[in-house]
């Protein structure tokens, strides 16, 4: 019951005064404080998320699961920098306090840190990312399948927007005057109207529905009427 | 029977544990008050920060505030409706029917379910209502003992994903088959994040994928990979710029509000899902009020751009 009871009482007097926080500037205070809460207890899970992470990785070495090669290149990275970053070893000297080893620069490329994060994690995210051009066209491909009425706007929209992104879209319908009554027809103008009228109408619509969402889960949370996230009975096993 | 003892007051147990529980949670929101006593006292010490100088509330927010009360208002009066037996008819979201299938599939093939909780921390909503998500998921997951995984970029979702996980598998009467290991945190950096997730899905092959929270470039990193090992994928996010990925390659998606009252459609809570209706009461007035402005702006009556008249009044009332 302590286990249900507390969380939400936390829960409903952070979002009351979350809430206060931004509508009144005398309670603007509160605010920061509870954030500074959140930051407090973030840093602390983070010890319990280093801990899970070196703890499932080492039972999969010990006993010799499928993929343990990885989980040894994830602890020997994970140690190496960790190393690195809390010794600061190949820091850049402090102008100030040169002979202070600790007062040394780790931000920089010129560090042992710093090269970590700007020549491997860098490229390595940037590879992953980099990705994400062939699986854009994977997923148009299949998404552009004129298989209905709903696919076939689709593909004639994404077709205008392509093109019209292009010099040959601008080419094409340059013939066009502009102040024909057809002149609506150049690729800049359909493009132009797709974007800041169908499409800006679309995402306002998904952007209220959105708050107002968020209102309710907010009153639900509050209220304490969602408790899905607490134990039931079983919570002090 | 627990809970009805706790809304009526009366603990379990004799006056000895009541008091205990007072004293416990005196205890723990004691440094609570303390910290904002003390918070409040330096806002009132610093000159610039005195209350007698600032307004009680932000005068640019009242507005805002006015309708934010309305709108609590009607969803919370939804929610008393549907408790006291108010017939109210919830539209049937196919994304969150299909959870059952995605799941009795995954148990029928011996493959386990994943589960995203998005890569943002708790302090965002998206996460939060992912993770009221994962609840019902899990109990489901329980109940059909199959097996679920949730790899986290953050700590913290970790620690709440555990809680709810392990929340389920009680509630399902499955105590003994939660295995907190299978809730576990990965990196905080993005597309290690992503790496580590996508290796996992190719080498296990899960046969259901959830997405719910937060999800930026590696939206369509995950949907595609699901999508190549034939896994039935279901997605929710608010994030408009990720929704054309999900929807492209994603078996379901639930777009915005849908993703919002999730939770309470698969609780299938009265309260809950009078939430939910109080949302489509919310979004009556919303859409009387944006019909209003149009019909106001087409006849010339009004107009946002103007500071006159009419113009200035709905500037006004709708926080301009």
């Amino acid at each position: 019951m302590l286990q249900r009871t507390v969380p939400i009482a936390i829960l409903s007097l952070s979002g009351i005064i979350m809430i206060l926080a931004y509508f009144s500037p005398w309670t603007e205070s509160w605010g920061n404080t509870v954030i500074d809460w959140f930051n407090i207890i973030a840093g602390v899970a983070f010890i319990l998320g280093a801990g899970n992470l070196l703890r499932v990785n080492l039972e999969k070495i010990s006993s010799q699961r499928p993929g343990w090669a990885y989980a040894a290149i994830t602890i020997v990275s994970f140690m190496a920098v960790l190393v690195v970053g809390l010794f600061k070893i190949g820091a850049v000297p402090s102008d100030r306090f040169p002979d202070v080893h600790f007062a040394g620069d780790i931000d920089s490329a010129d560090s042992t840190l710093g090269w970590i994060y700007f020549y491997v994690i860098g490229p390595l995210g940037a590879t992953m990312f980099s990705l994400l051009a062939f699986y854009v066209a994977s997923a148009a491909f299949r998404a552009f399948r004129a298989k209905n009425l709903e696919s076939i706007l689709l593909l004639g929209t994404a077709f205008i927007i392509l093109l019209s992104a292009t010099a040959a879209g601008v080419w094409l319908t340059k013939p066009i005057p502009a102040d024909s009554p057809i002149a609506f027809l150049k690729f800049e103008r359909l493009r132009a109207f797709i974007t800041e009228v169908v499409q800006s109408s679309g995402m306002r619509a998904i952007g209220i529905g959105t708050a107002i969402g968020i209102a309710a889960l907010s009153i639900r949370l509050i209220l304490g009427i969602d408790r899905s996230y607490l134990s039931k009975g079983g919570g002090d096993a | 029977m627990q809970e009805r003892e706790v809304r009526s007051g009366q603990f379990p147990g004799s006056q000895v544990r009541r008091g205990q529980l007072t004293v416990s949670i005196a205890a723990l929101l004691g440094p609570c008050a303390l910290a904002l006593a003390q918070a409040a006292e330096q806002a009132a010490a610093a000159p610039a920060d005195a209350p007698a100088d600032k307004p009680l509330l932000n005068p640019t927010r009242i507005a805002l505030l006015a309708w934010l009360a309305v709108f609590c208002v009607l969803i919370v009066l939804a929610i008393l409706l549907a408790r006291n037996g108010a017939p109210f008819k919830i539209r049937r979201l196919a994304a969150l029917d299909a959870v059952d299938e995605a799941i009795g599939r995954a148990t029928e093939m011996g493959r386990s379910v994943l589960f995203i909780p998005g890569i943002q921390d708790m302090n965002d909503v998206q996460t939060v209502a992912g993770v009221t998500v994962l609840g019902p998921v899990a109990r489901t997951a329980a109940e059909y003992d199959a097996k679920l995984e949730v790899p986290t970029s953050r700590s913290l979702v970790m620690v709440a994903a555990r809680e709810t996980v392990r929340a389920a598998h009680f509630s399902a009467g499955r105590p003994d088959t939660y295995n907190e290991a299978n809730i576990y945190y990965i990196t905080d950096e993005q597309f290690a994040y992503v790496s580590a997730v996508v290796g996992k899905m190719v080498r296990d092959k899960p046969a259901a994928c959830f997405y719910m929270g937060a999800f930026y470039a590696e939206s369509l990193l995950f949907a595609e990979n699901g999508n190549s090992i034939g896994a039935i994928q279901i997605a929710g996010t608010a994030e408009p710029s990720q929704l054309p990925f999900f929807v492209a390659a994603c078996d379901y998606t639930l777009i915005g509000e849908e993703f919002f009252a999730a939770s309470a459609y698969l609780s299938g809570e009265r309260d809950q899902l009078g939430s939910i209706k109080g949302q489509d009461f919310v979004k009556l007035v919303v859409a009387g009020l944006i019909v209003l402005g149009v019909l106001l702006a087409v006849a010339g009556v009004a107009r946002p751009d103007h500071a006159d008249g009419l113009s200035k009044f709905f500037n006004t009332i709708l926080g301009g």
